[in-house]
């Protein structure tokens, strides 16, 4: 009783007042220095550089901006990126779609995990080693070499290595979206299709397009993104040669190395606004579906 | 591995011969597009000398450059876990106005292009830049040092932590914080045993996931470094310089080093997530 007396004292005392004041003070104290902190850090390393774009890019006027449009090899850019897009992203829609087909629907074959993680191997490779291996097997010294010169067929230094390149790099997107929606929505409703008579064709349009359609406009968004901004693994395949082999991100580069600034953030500007419309889309894809995508990228 | 599922599939259609299509066009295009680069890579390190093999990969420039790049990427993979812990904390737990702005502007290093990222970090922290001129009167250069790896690095590396912690806080149950909180514990023992536990699976793969994208990151460190061998030259750069000066042993072979890395880096974020599953249920 001795003992236990001062300590019913002390819990009745101090408690109550503690939790009726000073803790949710000192709660409030800390959610506003935590938010401080937010904002603070997405500033400093997001917010400040994203509008740094659009500051230099427009700083000397809009006149420098257009005129930048006008320019031969900035117009080769954005054709080359546009072509670049335009493979990967059919390509890699179709591979894509297969890809989750099989993993989705065939839980029990040995090795599934294995070729999920094959399918990730892009997302962990270097860009730059991606490029490597391609120069590897379809330079000069490659594997391939002696075939492809003997056929005068240009792959390295040429725009067939850039598509390679921008596909590698792009693969797993549509595949990594699409099949946790080809789980969820099971099977009952393509079996009832199968039942009624309809043909694999009919039942992949009418059943299972529909139904995975979110899923599937959210990866081919995020392949194409990739597809119109890689870096690394186009540069290392494409030589690099202005007018011929150079995509807008590569166009960036070079203009800021030859102290060509308003050229570089023109471009920069274009590829900012594709990734802000990826963004948005998935923001209200998101907002659509209730869904968080996968975000391993 | 092949045939397996393709006679499953047959014996349950047998009517239909569709079905196989997936899988052609998956092990198809897998092979084409990836495995067969892969093999060229590996098979083209085994026709060197194993003791070539070994010079080239310890050569010192080598060894520096594994140094700048592993050990910044682990640097800003680590930052960006606990200032992504706390990100996500506040994106989860409070509200405030303008959150929904920052929660959507969090995907902003997976969209914007690296070479932009690389050029817009170079020009706001270089020494008369927005944020480098408010460094450059204290003597710290950021811009085209080996600040400037970091600070790509945690560029791109940023958005991982916090989206693999979001959904596992989202759904953790606050009763047993409060529980915590009832009896007695202060926020400190809360946090630490009470919160910390059930999303450090979480913290620790997207940590694995930044640090793996940090390495092997090269659009954007090459724009804001000076790559300068021993100073702030990265292992994806080196292999870069290899190949324009068409020194294909060096560039392989380090390409290859690199490539094991990050075989061993995706099984390491395969067990953490497969750890992570298991917590949850």
């Amino acid at each position: 009783m001795a003992i236990d007396a001062p300590r019913f004292n002390s819990l009745s005392k101090n408690i109550p007042p503690a939790s009726h004041d000073s803790v949710p003070l000192r709660r409030r104290l800390v959610k506003f220095a935590l938010i401080g902190f937010v904002i603070f850090y997405i500033g400093l390393v997001l917010f400040i550089p994203a509008l740094n774009v659009f500051v230099q890019a427009f700083s000397g006027g809009l006149e420098p901006f257009l005129e930048t449009f006008t320019k031969r090899p900035f117009i080769n850019a954005v054709g080359l990126t546009l072509l670049m897009a335009a493979v990967a992203v059919p390509l890699n829609t179709v591979f894509g779609l297969c890809a989750a087909w099989a993993i989705a629907r065939n839980k029990k074959f040995p090795g599934r995990t294995l070729l999920m993680s094959i399918i990730d191997l892009p997302f962990s490779v270097s860009p730059v080693v991606a490029g490597l291996m391609l120069v590897l097997l379809y330079g000069r010294n490659g594997w391939f070499g002696p075939f492809l010169e003997a056929n005068d067929i240009k792959i390295i230094f040429a725009v067939p290595g850039m598509i390679l390149a921008t596909s590698f790099v792009s693969l797993p997107f549509v595949a990594r979206e699409v099949i946790p929606v080809l789980e969820e929505i099971g099977t009952e409703q393509e079996e009832a299709a199968k039942t009624l008579g309809a043909s694999e064709w009919q039942t992949f349009w009418r059943v299972i397009l529909p139904s995975i359609k979110w899923g599937l406009l959210y990866g081919v968004l995020l392949t194409n993104g990739r597809a119109m901004g890689e870096f690394g693994a186009v540069v290392v395949v494409s030589g690099n040669i202005s007018g011929k082999t150079q995509t807008l991100p590569l166009f960036v580069e070079e203009a800021y190395k030859q102290y060509h600034t308003e050229s570089a953030y023109t471009a920069a500007v274009l590829l900012a606004c594709l990734a802000i419309v990826t963004m948005i889309a998935k923001a209200l894809l998101e907002r659509r579906t209730g869904l968080k995508p996968e975000s391993k990228h | 591995m092949t045939s397996s599922p393709l006679s499953d599939v047959s014996r349950r259609s047998p009517s239909l011969k569709l079905p196989s299509i997936p899988w052609l066009v998956t092990f198809g295009y897998l092979f084409l597009m990836l495995l067969l680069p892969t093999a060229a890579l590996i098979l083209r390190t085994f026709t060197l000398s194993p003791a070539e093999i070994w010079r080239i990969a310890t050569s010192p420039v080598a060894l520096s450059a594994y140094d700048v790049t592993f050990m910044t990427a682990l640097f800003a993979g680590l930052t960006n876990g606990i200032a992504g812990l706390i990100i996500a904390w506040v994106l989860v737990r409070y509200d405030f106005p303008g959150k929904r702005l920052i929660d959507a502007f969090i995907d902003l290093p997976f969209a914007l292009p690296t070479a932009v990222a690389g050029l817009t970090l170079a020009t706001v922290y270089s020494e008369n830049g927005w944020i480098g001129s408010l460094f450059a009167p204290l003597g710290i250069k950021i811009a085209f040092t080996r600040w400037g790896v970091f600070l790509a690095m945690l560029f791109i590396s940023l958005p991982f932590v916090i989206r693999t912690v979001q959904p596992v806080l989202q759904e953790a149950e606050r009763e047993v914080e409060e529980a915590a909180w009832s009896l007695g514990a202060d926020e400190w023992q809360t946090f630490w045993r009470v919160v910390l536990p059930p999303i450090l699976p979480a913290v620790l793969t997207g940590i694995a996931l930044g640090f793996a994208r940090a390495v092997g990151e090269y659009g954007s460190v090459v724009i804001v470094a000076s790559n300068i061998p021993f100073k702030d030259l990265i292992a994806p750069v080196l292999i870069f310089q290899r190949l324009e000066q068409y020194d294909y042993a060096g560039a392989t072979v380090i390409g290859t080093v690199m490539l094991l890395i990050s075989l061993v880096m995706l099984l390491a974020i395969n067990l953490l997530q497969a750890w992570g599953q298991r917590y949850g249920n």
